[in-house]
């Protein structure tokens, strides 16, 4: 333990706590800019500097330990003029085109020179004129905004383990860019949009396709259809002002129907259908005799690293489609058919709190109705931009019903959203299917929660199946590497890229951090709690969607539009150019 | 053992090199040859003898003769007239030139100083470690294997008061004991050559001179703190410094003094280079060790420090190559006696390379505590041209600008900063009264926007700042805003910056403010230049 007199106050903390957390326990509130709660210790912007007492240089709050009996003082003349001139250099070399920024309002760097009062600059402001990277279809890099605060760097080595965002450069040049100055799309990159969590200005950010969207829905010809993922309803409401952890389904609903969209169907539905058809996978596989372990696909994030990364393990994911693309596919054929609407004018659009959706969406082989099957995919963040432009009185919306015939859904989908969710769902039905008894619990509690990698085992008649989890893509390439090295065996395995599970995909809205990732994946679990159907093969439209379509799970129709391949890739960049 | 009647020493120093050292050598031995000398005269190439820029230089012994820029075509001469007739050639020495004396052991010159680390240099053949151990090498690693405990040795370094010379100035003995106190399976010495500062070049000259000091400073630091383990860190363009460390590793393991089981004591030390490729950051320990690492070459975030968390996150001691030099005649012969040189509060010598306006540049070494008179008119011949003195910058790019007032400050770790400026790595760059100290200011601050690894914000964008606005001074667009703006900024970095780099780039303009102000306000005021000389 130490006790360290901060700003006059004296605060007992235990040794090796930082200034900054030491302060946070009297209330004092330091400044930070680099500094993110999950992410390692940057201590680069030294915005957080203060004085100690008996040091000649004034030390990072954020990354300096505490010792027995040091005085703090957090708020001298010099602390200002430091932090000041430590901003203004940062200002001055960052644009100022705010207004027209996505992150306007939503910005750390703003917040900052507010809270400061920054009213000057002193120094000349200049741009470093760098390009945009629009190369992939979920991310837009704008390296000029980048303050070099390196903590997508962070993400994207510790959390993700794609190290694909980088230091390049020297001094004033420094830039974080991909491997060789390349773009992202010629780069081992998973899409997954941490970075953009990660980044507490406008240099990343998702690629903005509401255009596309309003588009369609001023189009008189096109039917438009939206599907929204199961994590996107704990989330919505964050755009709109509310606290993390409320569930918004109905009201959801209801303002999409009032953005104009013809049709409000449930990803939740396809969600369920991909239970049925993974858990008959899994269930082959066992009886197959392999390849085992299974690894789940419903993660586009975690499908793109797997390709670049582990593509001797490509044999081991699912077949089965993400349960977008299996809601892509079927709005075009099953509901088309079902509706009477030529697939042609169906313009399919999806919720998502992903950005590696649009990059799912948009690869060939998603198109098995002979159309791209999903449209357009927009994150959370989009349509709350959709909404609050549209003023839409959210917290005033009656709660409605997603559309028939692809509206209804059970609890098992709903905790698709979080880590653990899809196992989960998918040990509800794998048992019941193959037991042909009835689960004696259906809560599965050691698959749920925030530990990087869980396991559980179940019972299947006489059969141990052992399954693990992994959340985030460091996390999962451990296991993976596990599995690869035969150091644990395991049956099934579900992958999430993000963080907590969808809950903390790279579309979610902006502040998403470890907290507020587990409140909302808990918010899903009491959501799964309260529904009436929790096993995805008691959904009822499922049953009618196998009777009047697919007729058996693993058929010839499911075959042909709820399962796909997948491609290796290289970890390397793709052109043959040498780097320099 | 051969015994010779005449031993020639020619310089093999890289400046010398770069002069045709090695021409002359080998005219020197075909000479000798010819004249059937060649069992009686021995040519040895040495490491740096001092005056870097009298090159060839070459010593002859018993006499001590010091002939300064030699040429092959000057060789027969020496060759017949001294070793064979024993008359010395004296227009070819130094007396009446530049140097103005024609013995190396000149009172003006090599009395001056006190030769601790340079023991070796300029006098044994680096490349036999025979001549090291016959003067006295080997013997100090001998003592602590033999009759000392680890905790001997560093209390040892303690009480001699040697700080690290590679100008951060930290107790030596302190940084050892805090290694030595981890609990770890693995442990590091690193030897810090990767040398960096402008000007500077007294690590390079160490190595090349006397290669096995280093190595057995090395042993030594590695048997006080449990370390089996080392690895010199040098600047990859310091080609003759890795092949003089190549070939005295291999010669040190050859005898046992290196390896498995040294000298049956039942400690074993290996080392390993790495060379840098180039970064002036990496001389940082933290980057230096990053760069070690395989990773971009940039200082961590301290604490914790190298000393418990270093090298593959182990106790690591780093070192710089003179600390390291001095190691062995401590231990040999003790505290006392190093405390008997330089200073009480800073004990010992300091390698200087003086450069710039000063009629004998090069290598010397003196007491601390000496005054940058005694420097400059005394040992390195005073201002060429009959020029005034303007100012001396001490410790390299990043130390202070000194004005005549500063003559007669004592040169030490602990005076120096208290007049703003540094000792630092022991780089001397002087400067006459012809330049301008604006322009001056304007070339270090682009070396700093250059070699700025860019990782925090006050030294990233900082280093460039200062740059752009010396820039605008220079070219005579400056206002007293700026001045003011510059002074903001330096105490800005100075006092937030991550590591030494972006702590120190600004200390030259914050004493070139400090002394010469009005030279800077007359750009302003004026646009105009006193000195008369720079662009404006």
């Amino acid at each position: 333990m130490a006790v360290v007199t901060i700003d006059g106050q004296k605060v007992q903390v235990d040794a090796g706590t930082t200034i900054l957390e030491a302060a946070r326990k009297l209330s004092i509130d330091i400044p930070t800019l680099c500094h993110h709660p999950d992410l390692e210790v940057q201590a680069v912007c030294r915005v957080c500097v203060v004085e100690i007492e008996g040091e000649k240089l004034l030390q990072p709050a954020c990354a300096y330990p505490v010792r027995d009996n040091m005085a703090v003082r957090t708020n001298t003349p010099d602390v200002r003029r430091a932090r000041r001139v430590n901003l203004e250099l940062i200002l001055a070399h960052h644009p100022t085109d705010c207004l027209q920024c996505v992150r306007n309002q939503n910005c750390e760097l703003q917040a900052l020179a507010e809270r400061l009062g920054m009213r000057e600059v002193r120094f000349e402001h200049k741009l470093r004129g760098l390009r945009l990277d629009e190369s992939t279809p979920s991310i837009v890099r704008e390296p000029d905004k980048c303050i070099v605060c390196r903590r997508c760097v962070a993400m994207c080595r510790d959390v993700q383990a794609a190290t694909v965002l980088w230091p390049v450069g020297r001094g004033q040049d420094t830039v974080v860019v991909p491997a060789c100055e390349r773009d992202l799309a010629d780069v081992a990159c998973a899409l997954c949009g941490q970075c953009i969590h990660a980044c507490p200005v406008g240099a990343i950010a998702e690629r903005d396709d509401t255009e596309k969207v309003y588009r369609a829905l001023a189009d008189p010809t096109k039917h438009v259809v939206v599907q929204t993922a199961p994590a996107t309803r704990v989330s919505i409401g964050e755009e709109l002002g509310f606290p993390p952890g409320k569930i918004f389904t109905g009201k959801l609903v209801a303002a999409l129907r009032r953005l104009g969209f013809d049709k409000v169907m449930d990803t939740d539905f396809t969600a369920d259908l991909t239970i049925i058809e993974e858990g008959h996978e899994l269930l082959k596989r066992i009886k197959e005799g392999g390849p085992l372990p299974l690894i789940t696909s419903c993660s586009p994030g975690w499908i793109k690293f797997g390709e670049h990364f582990f593509p001797d393990l490509l044999d081991h994911v699912s077949t089965c489609k993400s349960p977008q693309q299996m809601f892509g596919a079927l709005v075009k054929t099953y509901y088309a058919k079902k509706a009477g609407i030529d697939p042609k004018d169906i313009f399919s659009v999806s919720l998502m709190p992903c950005t590696a959706k649009k990059f799912e969406a948009e690869r060939p082989e998603m198109a098995s109705s002979g159309y791209q099957d999903v449209d357009v995919v927009l994150t959370s963040r989009e349509l709350g931009r959709m909404m609050r432009e549209a003023g839409i009185d959210f917290a005033n919306l009656p709660n409605e019903e997603h559309d028939d015939p692809m509206g209804i859904s059970t609890g098992a989908a709903a905790i698709f959203g979080a880590t653990g969710g899809v196992m989960e769902a998918a040990l509800r039905t794998v048992y019941e299917v193959a037991t042909g008894l009835d689960l004696p619990s259906i809560d599965f509690h050691e698959v749920r929660g925030l530990e990087g990698i869980k396991e559980a085992e179940v019972m299947l008649g006489n059969m141990k199946v052992r399954v693990g989890i992994a959340h985030g893509l460091a996390n999962s390439k451990r296991i993976l590497e596990m599995v690869r090295d035969k150091e644990r065996e395991y049956h099934f395995i579900e992958i999430m890229a993000c963080p907590g599970g969808c809950v903390g995909g790279g579309g979610q809205p902006i502040p998403t951090n470890m907290e507020i990732r587990g409140i909302r994946g808990n918010a899903l679990y009491e959501a799964d709690r309260l529904l009436p159907l929790r096993k995805s093969h008691d959904n009822p439209a499922i049953k009618q969607l196998y009777e009047e379509f697919l007729m058996q799970p693993l058929g010839e129709v499911s075959h042909r539009l709820l399962h796909t391949h997948y491609t290796k890739r290289s970890k390397y960049p793709v052109s043959k150019d040498t780097c320099g | 053992m051969r015994f010779y009647r005449s031993h020639v020493l020619v310089c093999g120093g890289t400046p010398c090199v770069l002069e045709g050292c090695t021409a002359v050598r080998d005219a020197l031995i075909g000479e000798l040859k010819r004249l059937g000398l060649d069992e009686e005269v021995r040519v040895v190439e040495t490491g740096c003898l001092g005056p870097c820029d009298l090159g060839p230089v070459i010593v002859v012994y018993p006499e001590g003769t010091l002939y300064e820029k030699v040429k092959v075509s000057d060789v027969p001469r020496i060759v017949e007239e001294h070793l064979l007739k024993g008359r010395i050639v004296r227009s070819l020495t130094g007396e009446g030139r530049v140097l103005g004396i024609a013995r190396y052991e000149e009172p003006q010159y090599l009395e001056v100083q006190e030769r601790i680390v340079l023991r070796n240099c300029g006098i044994i053949d680096p490349s036999s470690i025979e001549e090291y151990i016959a003067a006295d090498g080997y013997r100090a690693l001998a003592k602590c294997l033999t009759e000392m405990e680890p905790s001997d040795v560093i209390e040892v370094v303690k009480e001699s008061g040697l700080v690290g010379r590679g100008g951060a100035a930290f107790p030596t003995g302190l940084k050892w004991n805090f290694t030595a106190k981890a609990d770890a399976d693995e442990k590091f010495i690193i030897c810090n050559a990767d040398e960096g500062e402008p000007g500077t070049f007294k690590d390079r000259l160490i190595l090349e001179g006397d290669p096995h000091s280093i190595i057995e400073a090395m042993a030594i630091a590695g048997y006080a703190v449990g370390a089996n383990r080392g690895f010199v860190y040098i600047r990859g363009e310091y080609g003759l410094s890795i092949d003089r460390i190549n070939e005295g590793i291999k010669q040190a393991k050859a005898m046992g003094l290196l390896g498995e089981d040294i000298l049956g004591s039942g400690f074993s030390f290996d080392i390993e280079i790495r060379r840098g490729a180039g970064a002036y950051v990496c001389g940082e320990e933290t980057a230096l060790i990053e760069s070690m690492e395989g990773g971009r070459g940039e200082p961590r975030v301290k604490p914790p420090y190298p000393s418990t968390h270093g090298f593959l996150g182990k106790p690591t001691v780093v070192n710089n190559v003179e600390t390291l030099a001095n190691i062995p005649p401590i231990i040999l012969d003790g505290s006392d006696w190093f405390r008997g040189f330089g200073t009480s509060r800073c004990p010992g010598t300091k390698v200087f390379t003086m450069t710039g306006d000063i009629n004998c540049k090069g290598l010397i070494e003196v007491p601390m505590g000496i005054t940058l008179r005694k420097i400059i008119y005394e040992i390195g011949g005073g201002i060429p041209g009959g020029r005034k003195f303007k100012m001396a910058q001490t410790g390299g790019t990043s130390g202070g600008c000194l004005p005549a007032e500063m003559l007669d400050v004592p040169m030490d770790y602990f005076t120096l900063p208290e007049m703003g400026s540094a000792l630092g790595s022991g780089a001397l760059l002087i400067m006459d009264d012809s330049h301008c100290i604006v322009d001056i200011a304007e070339s270090f601050m682009r070396f700093f926007a250059s070699e700025s690894c860019g990782k925090c914000v006050p030294c990233r964008e900082g280093t460039a700042r200062l740059h752009d606005i010396v820039k605008k001074l220079a070219e005579g667009n400056g206002t007293g805003e700026d001045i003011r703006l510059l002074e903001d900024l330096s105490h800005t970095m100075q006092r937030t910056a991550l590591c030494g780099l972006g702590q120190s780039a600004p200390v030259p303009i914050m004493t070139m403010l400090k002394y010469f102000r009005d030279e800077f306000e007359s750009h302003i005021k004026d646009r105009l230049c006193p000195t008369g000389t720079c662009r404006l």
